[in-house]
């Protein structure tokens, strides 16, 4: 599997392309904390790519700094064949990296096609004036956005809520409407933190085909963080393993359940 | 009986009646679907054109004359095309209920042989391939929406719009063998095959021709004065009669619109954005629409409570009588129009309801304190009794001869007869023709004559000519000491309590009768916040003591109101449980239309029942539960039984006086 420089297929026949994003010698420092010690992967278009690791392990970090949320203090991040400069977030965001938030961060008075509106900013070019009036430009605009973010409504199915303020809604839609939002942004790269944390089986399922869905019909490439081990053993195509700021593992599943330093640190050491 | 002959030569058909839509109505609109957000829609015109290209890409996939094709969706435009392009082609619809498991479906797939599946979504086709290996007569599987589909192997499996797009393309080579096959269909030929859902045994399949659904349709649309102008909501299962007649029976006889709500959550929102003009129901609905009026009431500032309740109860005086054009006082009907400006008409909008001319609700007993709120509001409500074998009608309530607690008189061309045992006959053209495979149960249903037993028993009004049902004719048994039984009455009466949702009574044979009781969790539910009760599973609200207490006060009121009736004053209730679970369809407990199965609940429910009888104060159960998707599970739980206080019946008071 070490020969993907063309990218490959996986197992499920799906087209796996060639390197959307590269992490090169990766280390992010808070004073004398070393979150982040040397990392280096990669994130390939078109698959799902797994970032686990017990608590602590730095795996948030990780995904603040693809995010461009954190600079990193030593290493390059390299995106569509170009080394990142300094950016700010709004910036990432318009390269076409969205993500979502452990706790979920949505606008809690606004309704859920207002928030999923918010997504599609980004893409909005008339002025703040022909915006108040609703006028010419903006409302074309709007109307354009509008039937995209309806497009996504359909996708997650949550047309019954499209009018109810997001604050009254429950927490597994809540999470489904963040990751609405993240979507209309029409992400090269979607991040998701911690998509099921805190949900009941059934939501989970419903969040894991929302995922896989979202993957196979748009192409979009994901790269999430996941404590459900199961969650993530069946949803990912490459799992990259960190602990205490090293990454200690990368490959398929089934390499990385293989993998004793994995199991020593993930799963505890056994003394036998 | 009406005439049965068709009524010119060409009208004989469905696909008949669209050609002649498209004549007479062409630029109206047919068919509405809320999707992304927004009503699209199709004219008489458009929807022809739809659904001739689906017929002629049937006609490329290769089907034939007398072909079965099932049909398992929701309510979508594309969904009834399918039914008629099918037709058109000669082959028979069948459409299935779509929230039924693999299980069921391979049944009735078998069973019809069908050799084309249409299905809605993703989630249908899972089920149709997964039961492929024992039906080997489907040959090609259609599908609506796209979603999901991409990697399943396509060699036998097509989008519905690829399958249009190759019917247009083709159409030089098929028009003509179309007009040959849509030419062909006469009064006789089979209009669609629907199964009964079958509150015993397997489900049977029930074939209706074009004269049952025509005939039917016609005198139906004409006793309410159906117009091509009127507007439907399409959102009962299609596999019910109920749709196929209003949906597709009515609506092309007619020519009125049919929409169809974005999904099933979005009904309440749909209803209320289009404001049908013809509105079907069942009471349950209804219930649950009062049942949220009122939760939301609850939580009104104080000047609209007070407003709301005084109108309320003007309405319930005078509202009913001024919809039956019955003699009202002035000052009455001024109070009656400034409660309707500052009250009704606001509600009626909230509802959906403003534009209602008619409406039915059918099925099962309505409770007359929800009948008489709805038209206390001033909207047309009434009842009729029908069922899958008489294309739907067989008594339906007349404008201003409404009542809560009669089916009303005869629809036209239906003759009703009630048997020696007090069972309920008819005979109509809407009769059905047979049912498929299966001549015994043909035979033992519909005699030489053409009477069909409906297994409801009931008696005629003297004074009115109204039908009343009392009960399922099997379910009324005798007590014990020989007085009837009929668990019907006794649990209507139960359920019209908002947070009573099911209720079983049983008794047949025995010296007493119980019940099983199933809570209304939203209406509970809000109780229970109101009064600061915690609960954390419906389990242990209905476990709650003090739900036990307010359901016992309800025993004990249907007790009283029970002994007032000299027939049935044996079926008071003496002791009663609250079930741990809410009955269910995917556990077998209900039929998909929600009616209560009574055999299987009493097999599956024997301890309870039996502790019921036995006087023992608690009992521990273990409960075999079916998830959505088809895993089995099962929960635990220690149920209290409660006695409730009877009254000694009045007859019999009164002879010992």
């Amino acid at each position: 599997m070490n020969d993907m420089t063309q990218g490959y297929t996986t197992a499920d026949g799906r087209k796996i392309g060639g390197t959307l994003m590269e992490m090169k010698n990766i280390t992010l420092r808070f004073g004398g904390v070393v979150a982040i010690k040397d990392i280096s992967f990669d994130i390939r278009e078109g698959e799902i790519r797994a970032i686990i690791g017990p608590n602590g392990a730095g795996k948030s970090s990780m995904l603040n700094v693809i995010s461009g949320f954190y600079i990193p203090t030593e290493g390059e991040v390299w995106f569509r064949g170009q080394r990142r400069p300094q950016m700010k977030p709004f910036q990432v965001a318009q390269q076409g990296i969205a993500r979502t938030f452990q706790n979920i961060a949505l606008f809690k008075g606004m309704s859920t096609l207002d928030n999923m509106m918010t997504g599609r900013m980004t893409m909005m070019k008339s002025g703040m004036a022909s915006q108040a009036l609703w006028w010419g430009k903006a409302q074309r605009e709007e109307d354009e956005n509008r039937e995209k973010v309806e497009k996504i409504i359909d996708f997650l199915e949550i047309q019954a809520i499209r009018k109810t303020p997001v604050g009254r809604l429950p927490y597994g839609l809540q999470k489904r409407v963040e990751l609405g939002r993240a979507l209309a942004a029409e992400p090269k790269l979607l991040l998701l933190d911690e998509p099921m944390a805190g949900m009941n089986v059934e939501e989970k399922e419903d969040m894991s085909r929302f995922i896989l869905d979202v993957n196979d019909e748009f192409g979009t490439t994901i790269a999430l963080i996941e404590h459900d081990m199961g969650v993530v053993m069946d949803l990912s195509d490459r799992v990259v393993v960190m602990d205490y700021g090293k990454k200690i593992g990368d490959g398929t599943p089934d390499e990385v359940r293989n993998n004793q330093d994995v199991i020593d640190a993930y799963l505890g050491v056994s003394h036998d | 009986m009406v005439s049965e002959t068709a009524p010119t030569g060409e009208l004989c058909s469905i696909p008949a009646l669209l050609a002649r839509n498209a004549r007479l109505y062409g630029a109206s609109p047919a068919y509405r679907e809320k999707e992304f957000g927004i009503w699209q829609s199709w004219t008489w015109i458009e929807a022809a054109e739809e659904i001739r290209a689906m017929a002629e890409g049937f006609l490329a996939l290769g089907m034939e004359r007398g072909d079965y094709v099932a049909i398992i969706g929701r309510n979508r435009p594309a969904h009834y095309w399918a039914m008629v392009a099918a037709q058109m082609c000669g082959a028979i619809p069948v459409p299935l209920y779509q929230d039924a498991v693999a299980e069921e479906m391979a049944y009735v797939l078998e069973h019809c042989g069908a050799r084309f599946v249409v299905c809605g979504d993703q989630e249908q086709v899972d089920k149709v391939i997964e039961v492929q290996d024992r039906v080997h007569s489907i040959e090609h599987v259609m599908y609506n929406d796209k979603r999901g589909m991409r990697k399943y192997d396509h060699s036998h499996l097509h989008w519905l719009h690829d399958v249009q797009a190759e019917g247009r393309a083709g159409h030089s080579r098929f028009d003509g063998e179309l007009d040959k096959r849509i030419a062909e269909l006469d009064y006789d030929s089979t209009c669609v095959m629907l199964y009964t859902s079958g509150t015993t045994g397997k489900p049977k399949g029930v074939v209706l021709s074009n004269r049952n659904i025509i005939e039917t349709s016609k005198n139906s649309a004409e006793f309410d004065h159906l117009k091509h102008t009127d507007e439907v909501l399409a959102y009962l299962p299609m596999a019910w009669v109920g749709d196929f007649i209003f949906s597709i029976g009515q609506a092309m006889w007619a020519g009125f619109c049919v929409n169809c709500p974005e999904s099933p959550d979005t009904m309440m929102t749909d209803l209320r954005e289009i404001g049908p003009t013809y509105y079907f129901a069942p009471p349950r609905i209804f219930e649950t629409m009062l049942t949220n009026v009122m939760i939301r009431m609850e939580d009104a500032g104080p000047l609209k409570k007070r407003m709301f309740d005084r109108y309320m109860k003007l309405a319930q005086k005078v509202g009913p009588a001024i919809l039956d054009g019955k003699p009202v006082s002035g000052m009455d009907k001024l109070r009656y129009a400034l409660g309707n400006l500052f009250v009704f008409g606001p509600l009626k909008n909230t509802l959906g309801l403003s534009r209602v001319r008619v409406a039915y609700t059918a099925g099962e007993a309505i409770g007359p304190e929800i009948f008489d709120f709805y038209r206390g509001l001033g909207i047309n409500l009434k009842q009729l009794y029908g069922q899958t074998e008489a294309s739907v009608f067989i008594t339906q309530q007349p404008d201003h001869e409404v009542r809560s607690d009669t089916v009303g008189v005869p629809s036209p061309g239906v003759e009703v007869k009630i048997g020696d045992n007090g069972e309920v006959y008819y005979r109509s053209p809407g009769t059905f023709v047979e049912y498929y495979k299966n001549a015994d149960s043909t035979a033992s249903t519909k005699d030489a004559e053409g009477w069909v037993a409906t297994g409801d028993a009931g008696f005629f009004e003297p004074d009115t000519g109204h039908l009343r049902i009392i009960d399922r004719a099997k379910d009324v048994g005798k007590m014990a000491d020989g007085s009837l039984f009929a668990p019907k009455y006794v649990e209507n009466k139960l359920k019209f309590y908002p947070d009573i949702l099911e209720v079983v009574v049983f008794g047949n044979g025995r010296d007493m009768c119980t019940a099983f009781i199933n809570i209304d969790l939203t209406a509970v539910g809000n109780w229970a916040e109101r009064n600061n009760i915690a609960y954390a599973s419906y389990q242990e609200l209905a476990g709650h003591p003090r739900v036990l207490d307010t359901i016992q006060a309800h025993v004990e009121e249907v007790n009283r109101s029970v002994a007032e009736d000299e027939m049935l004053s044996g079926c008071q209730i003496h002791r009663f449980l609250v079930l741990h679970k809410e009955l269910d369809a995917d556990d077998g407990e209900l039929t998909r239309t929600r009616k209560v199965r009574r055999k299987i609940i009493e097999e599956k429910y024997d301890d309870l029942i039996t502790a019921l009888y036995d006087g023992s104060a608690k009992v521990s159960t273990e409960t075999e539960v079916t998830y959505e998707d088809g895993r089995k599970g099962s929960i635990k739980a220690t149920l209290e039984l409660r006695d409730a206080a009877v009254q000694e019946p009045r007859h019999r008071r009164m002879a010992a006086e």
